[in-house]
């Protein structure tokens, strides 16, 4: 996809001597080797993972423990400079996006395991600890860390933690926010504070709930206690093809509705299909307007009984074919279809958006019409692979950047899905996030007044809004306002005085 | 509601002095907006924990408890919200109680999506009701309320409000994790929603978790979304019981096998050494019984199709799961968390506070390391020692706290009710930011918020 330049204004004078001076304080503290000036290393920085925003960073600061994240944090807040923390930066929605004239926290060196408590099922992590790391570290002690977003081989739990990452089997297992029962931050103010721990439950508000998925916006957590889950006794996976993707919603439909809760249920279409075997050759059946992959797990007694219940469902639906995993390779080779096919879909479309948006799950075929109805209109073609246990759509929106107009008409689509989702009483992101590429479509799903109370509660943490600016919030405004009933633009911006990150 | 401001009748001990109301603005401002509604004069159930009220407001609207709340706000009034009431003794009383929020009036299921597992339900809906209607095709909200609260009418809002949690929160969590979006109205009248209704979705802050459990300090809760689950067909009961560390080391067994339990209870009688422990084992019936035999095998107990009477049932409550027994008035409840290692140490320390305070001490909860404790007695010193011996079991906060729930008022005066508090500075500012002028239940919460 084309690069889209940062609309951020340019700074003014004074915002860059409060970087300079951020940048000067940093060094002499730090060292010149953890505050990274360099214009080219610092370009290394002017994405995540969705590369179509672009900002360099005002200067880069490589974080090794928590007192580096706070005298960071501290310097930012006594000259009011923005700052944006960073993980591995695969974020899919600019989560991460660098502010031009900021400071880029980058956790990605604070990556030590500092405790496995096995026994009370606790793990102490930093925020770079990588999530798939964590899981091979707990699983000789008979545990995993149960959120497994796509990129968990490269992801980090600071990153999970800051956009609530879920996952395939988070339809059983819950969502990072259900995982995390402790949190050390770096208040916007630079303050460090330790909230829970490895008990459960701590007393006062549920600030956990409030921090898990702000996407950096409420402080920089710089450290993690997390739940390990148990290792289930018997894991069972099974591929069912259907001629259409009807007929595999309505499979879907009836799982759930027998009472099953599988640890996944993932749906590809035609075009998905096509471009996974295309790169993979996974093997899938031909003629399949749609396959399911369906996993459970759990107690042996249990996954026997349900899973004879699953494919007695997927044969009643009309799928014409069932393959089941004999062992880990055939499994392996069923989730590589899966977990392939964004990529693959490079191979038959040389740009694409992936979108990601939520439905309920019963609005599946409908939506899935809907949005193929979308593509056609606009001659675009849109691959959907995507988590159908719990609604959440990845609709894969294909384009050739090179021909007049493709751009818009894809973006044009992608929009239009969103549109669709808020209309079935859906959401605009299940797990990538709003960042900076949603912000705008916020008021298409929540009031002023929704957001003006979110944007309170973000004011309680940060009051100069120095933390992460420019993500979540469409319009933010300052805040000195008090909550309540919106009236007009902001005095200080319609006069012209202030202009509100 | 028609002429002049009520004098309510209790002692002018407010911070700002004596707080009066204008009566009939209220009653305007409410039926004004929503002519459903009701605003009358307190009868001698409207206090909240010992704090009378100067009037009750029930509307039967969200229009109406935005436009009742900002007429009490703009009046200086302090407000409480209330459900059917039945844990208003729980957390610390209010500081004033000047208008009592009755949200009673929002009884409706707004929409049960049964394919979606999804429920909304306005706040005032008592959750039996709602257990009622989606149970009729299979499903639950997995909530576990006490069944005292849940027998008393205890409503969708005040579930939230209270941050409920039971047996079951092992594998489905607490409550917290089931809410997928809250709708509320603040102090000054602002109605606004967050989350949604569907099970994944990451969009804007995850409001509907900071007010679980806030007691009605930061808004008034009136619409709420739950995720619910399948009933599973077949359930066993495994009961044993045995000395102290014993039960805390089987009940801990039991998590960390593969038998994914849905439960593990532990119940400690006041001035036992013994203790039992219970495990809840749901799915096929053909798959329960294996699971039942492995987990009697592990425990050393016996396979049951029905719970242990006190399954579910607060501490301080007869067991009957009724009534409330005589003289509960004088019994302090309290929550104790502890890491899954950290509660044998727990149950040792509630026998050891009996000898030393001379109170009973009984607990009961999940092995997960929630657990609730009921301490006897009538004397504030010997209740705050066993609260401070409770606390002292954890290394520090992180490893678990204790926190008073509900206690008559001289022991409250006698013992940091709260405890330890991580991020209280912060909490005060959310309080600042949502509630300026501290209208909702001020005095109630964590360090006075």
């Amino acid at each position: 996809m084309p690069g889209r330049t940062s609309d951020q204004a340019p700074a003014a004078p004074a915002a860059g001597a409060a970087l300079a001076a951020v940048t000067a304080g940093l060094t002499a503290v730090l060292g010149g080797d953890r505050v990274v000036t360099d214009h080219a290393r610092r370009r290394t920085y002017e994405c995540d993972g969705l590369a179509a925003y672009r900002v360099v960073p005002g200067v880069v600061v490589l974080a090794r423990d928590a007192a580096d994240v706070a005298a960071t944090v501290r310097a930012c807040a006594a000259h009011g400079v923005p700052f944006v923390a960073r993980g591995s930066g695969t974020g899919l929605s600019g989560g991460a996006l660098p502010h031009s004239e900021g400071v880029l926290v980058v956790m990605s060196q604070m990556r030590d395991i500092r405790e496995i408590d096995a026994d009370a099922q606790r793990a102490v992590v930093d925020p770079g600890v990588i999530n798939l790391q964590l899981t091979a570290a707990t699983s000789p002690d008979g545990h995993y860390f149960a959120p497994d977003p796509s990129s968990q081989s490269v992801c980090s739990i600071g990153g999970n933690v800051a956009e609530n990452s879920g996952g395939a089997h988070c339809l059983k297992y819950g969502f990072t926010t259900n995982h995390v029962t402790g949190l050390d931050l770096v208040t916007p103010a630079g303050e460090q504070v330790e909230i829970g721990g490895k008990a459960p439950d701590p007393p006062g508000y549920d600030l956990l709930g409030a921090l898990v998925g702000s996407e950096g916006t409420l402080g920089v957590v710089t450290s993690a206690t997390v739940r390990l889950t148990r290792l289930p006794q018997e894991v069972r996976t099974l591929l069912a093809a259907f001629r259409t993707i009807d007929d595999a919603g309505a499979a879907t439909s009836a799982i759930i509705a027998a009472g099953v809760i599988p640890a996944a249920i993932e749906m590809m279409d035609a075009l998905s299909i096509e471009a996974a075997e295309e790169a993979v050759h996974c093997g899938y059946p031909d003629g399949a307007g749609a396959v399911l992959v369906v996993e459970l797990d759990g107690h042996s007694a249990d996954v026997a009984g349900e899973f004879d219940d699953v494919v007695r469902l997927c044969e009643a639906s009309g799928a014409f074919e069932v393959r089941v995993a004999a062992d880990d390779a055939e499994r392996a080779l069923i989730w590589k279809g899966r977990k392939s096919a964004f990529a693959a879909v490079g191979r038959i479309s040389p740009d694409y958006i992936v979108q990601d948006g939520v439905i309920p799950r019963t609005a599946l075929p409908q939506v899935l019409r809907r949005i193929t109805e979308l593509g056609d209109a606009a001659g675009v073609r849109v691959a959907n692979v995507f988590h159908a246990g719990d609604g959440n759509l990845h609709p894969l929106v294909l384009f050739d950047g090179s021909q007049d107009g493709a751009v818009e008409r894809a973006e044009g689509v992608a929009g239009g899905i969103l549109d669709l989702c808020l209309e079935h009483g859906g959401s605009i992101t299940g797990e990538h996030g709003v960042g900076a590429d949603k912000a705008k479509h916020m008021p298409r799903m929540f009031t002023a007044d929704d957001l003006a109370v979110m944007q309170a509660v973000r004011c309680a943490f940060d009051p100069e809004t120095l933390a992460n600016p420019g993500k979540i919030f469409p319009t933010p405004r300052l805040c000195g306002e008090r909550p309540g009933r919106r009236q007009g633009e902001h005095p200080l911006s319609e006069a012209g005085v202030a202009e509100v990150f | 509601m028609r002429d002049g401001s009520a004098d309510g009748g209790r002692a002018g001990d407010a911070p700002a002095g004596k707080a009066t109301v204008d009566l009939d603005r209220l009653a305007s401002a409410l039926t004004g907006q929503d002519p459903a509604g009701e605003l009358t004069r307190p009868g001698p159930g409207d206090a909240v924990d010992g704090v009378p009220a100067l009037a009750v407001a029930r509307p039967a609207s969200v229009a109406g408890v935005s436009a009742v709340l900002a007429e009490a706000t703009s009046q200086g009034l302090a407000t409480v919200a209330r459900g059917a009431g039945t844990a208003l003794d729980w957390a610390a009383p209010p500081e004033r109680a000047d208008l009592i929020l009755d949200v009673t009036g929002l009884g409706r299921l707004v929409e049960h999506g049964a394919g979606d597992l999804v429920a909304v339900a306005e706040a005032g809906l008592p959750v039996v009701e709602l257990l009622e209607t989606v149970g009729r095709v299979g499903q639950e909200l997995v909530a576990d309320l006490p069944p005292r609260r849940l027998g008393g009418g205890a409503t969708v809002g005040g579930a939230l409000a209270t941050g409920v949690s039971g047996p079951r929160r092992l594998q489905r969590g607490a409550l917290r994790d089931l809410v997928l979006g809250a709708t509320v109205v603040l102090a000054d009248g602002t109605v606004a929603s967050s989350g949604g209704k569907v099970v994944k979705n990451v969009a804007g802050y995850d409001l509907a978790k900071l007010m679980t459990g806030s007691y009605g300090t930061l808004g008034v809760i009136v619409r709420a979304a739950f995720r619910l689950h399948p009933v599973r067909p077949a359930r066993r009961w495994v009961v044993a019981t045995g000395p102290l560390p014993d039960v805390a080391g089987r009940a801990r067994e039991v998590v960390a096998s593969q038998l994914a339990p849905a439960a593990v209870e532990i119940d400690r009688p006041a001035w036992s050494r013994e203790a039992g422990v219970a495990v809840l084992l749901e799915g096929q019936e053909a798959a329960v019984v294996p699971r039942a035999r492995e987990a009697a095998a592990l425990t050393g107990g016996e396979i049951r199709t029905v719970p242990p009477a006190w399954w579910g049932v607060l501490p301080d409550d007869d067991g009957a799961g009724a009534v409330p027994s005589a003289g509960a008035d004088r019994t302090v409840l309290a929550k104790a968390t502890a890491t899954l290692t950290g509660v044998g140490g727990l149950l040792a320390a509630a026998r050891a506070a009996e000898d030393t305070r001379g109170a009973g001490v009984a607990v009961r909860g999940s092995a997960a390391g929630v657990l609730y404790v009921a301490i006897g007695g009538r004397d504030p010193a010997a209740v705050a020692g066993v609260v401070r011996e409770l606390r002292a079991v954890a290394p520090s906060p992180r490893d678990g706290t204790v926190t008073v729930l509900r206690a008559p008022r001289d022991v409250r005066e006698a013992v940091d009710a709260w405890g330890p508090v991580g991020g209280l500075d912060l909490m005060r500012a959310v309080k600042r930011r949502l509630d300026p002028g501290r209208n909702l239940a001020p005095g109630r919460f964590v360090g006075g918020i």
